[in-house]
């Protein structure tokens, strides 16, 4: 399927790669589109728990809407909102199976979070506003695109909480033995002031282009 | 953990570990409707009741798909209870308060994505609780909740009157007011020891 996808990409050069930068930067889930909020703030008080929700969340992304654009043409309008959501369940449900399988330990930091993908508001608006109107392929490089998106955010928040909070990237120590942890970081309001100082740079940008 | 009161899973479920300021949950509405007193109010009833009957509709599922070894189908089911609940909650406020339909505007439909409700019925199946504990673990969560959207529409309309710089208007203050009334909240804490 990858060399199928490859191959659409590739004839409508301009617009795929258009459409996924979109996702990544101008329309970007989380900073400027502001959905999604509840798993982005829950899951982003370390890099790795981020990093995993993400990919997660990406993938769920990229499936629904491809399933979602296949089946456009068949699915009666009246009851699509429902047809989605029962789509995405299931590919949700795959999810949770799957990483209890690959690692028990991250299936229990993630916890509940991973269940509520299905109600992550991304996924449904972008199976709403894109997937339903668009071609198969278009939309596997929207869901793409909005994945990484939504990836790149959710690292943003979480580098920013564990460094602050705990010292360490990844795990790894980065700080002297001396540095004091700010423990606000990873505890939730941490995870508040971090979006919003995000926001704040984001929004200083948007100003100054603005202005000039 | 088995016995706990139920008024600990009250104060639990609204106060200490509130849905909105420590589990992150229905941050959209929080931060969508939380722009005036009354609107939040009307919210934050309308989830409290969609929270109790889902809650009580997915502890029966929950215990049919136990019977019948299913549980694969838990989130999937859970979902479609949810979004067939709300549909039905939209019709009757459309046709008791036509005025409050308005006001809620997209919200309402979006409560069955509002992972506040599915949290909540992943959270009891999680704690495995019974049917009361159930009950008021769905009440407490729905207070929590309407507590948490009516401080901050509090806070948002004075809000109003002050004179802020530009880059911090709209989502930025917000979610900075969030954050301190998250760390207020953890004050609750000492409730439960």
């Amino acid at each position: 399927m990858s060399t199928e996808l490859k191959n659409i990409a590739l004839k409508d050069a301009p617009s795929s790669t258009d459409e996924f930068i979109k996702g990544l930067w101008r329309e970007n889930p989380v900073f400027v589109q502001v959905i999604g909020m509840c798993p982005t703030l829950a899951v982003s008080n370390s890099a790795k728990n981020a990093l995993a929700m993400g990919l997660a969340t990406a993938f769920v992304l990229v499936m629904s809407n491809v399933l979602i654009s296949s089946l456009r043409n068949f699915i009666p309008k009246q009851v699509r909102i429902a047809t989605y959501i029962l789509i995405i369940a299931t590919f949700v449900t795959m999810v949770d199976y799957s990483i209890q399988a690959i690692s028990v330990d991250l299936h229990k930091n993630l916890g509940a979070f991973i269940s509520l993908i299905v109600v992550n508001c991304i996924i449904l608006s972008r199976a709403e506003a894109f997937a339903s109107k668009n071609t198969v392929g278009k939309s596997a490089i929207d869901g793409l695109g909005m994945g990484f998106g939504f990836v790149f955010a959710l690292f943003c928040l979480g580098s920013v909480r564990e460094i602050l909070g705990n010292g360490s990237l990844f795990g790894f120590m980065i700080f002297p033995e001396s540095f004091q942890e700010w423990i606000v970081m990873i505890l939730p309001a941490g995870g508040f002031f971090t979006l919003a100082f995000w926001l704040l740079i984001f929004n200083h940008y948007k100003l100054k282009k603005a202005k000039s | 953990m088995k016995e706990e009161s139920l008024w600990f899973i009250f104060i639990n479920a609204s106060l200490i570990n509130n849905f909105v300021l420590a589990y992150f949950l229905g941050i959209c509405p929080f931060l969508g409707v939380s722009g005036k007193m009354e609107t939040a109010t009307k919210m934050g009833a309308a989830v409290t009741f969609v929270m109790i009957i889902s809650s009580m509709s997915a502890f029966g599922i929950h215990s049919f798909l136990t019977a019948i070894n299913a549980p694969f189908l838990q989130l999937i089911s859970y979902i479609v209870v949810i979004a067939a609940i709300v549909q039905l909650v939209e019709m009757v406020i459309k046709k008791m308060s036509p005025v409050l339909f308005q006001a809620l505007g997209i919200f309402l439909p979006l409560i069955s994505t509002n992972c506040a409700i599915l949290g909540l019925a992943i959270f009891q199946t999680g704690k495995g609780y019974g049917f009361f504990e159930c009950l008021v673990f769905a009440i407490g969560a729905g207070t929590g909740f309407t507590l948490a959207l009516v401080l901050m529409a509090g806070l948002r309309e004075q809000l109003e009157f002050s004179d802020l710089p530009k880059v911090v208007k709209g989502t930025a203050i917000t979610l900075l007011i969030a954050g301190i009334l998250s760390l207020t909240f953890m004050g609750f804490s000492g409730l439960g020891s």
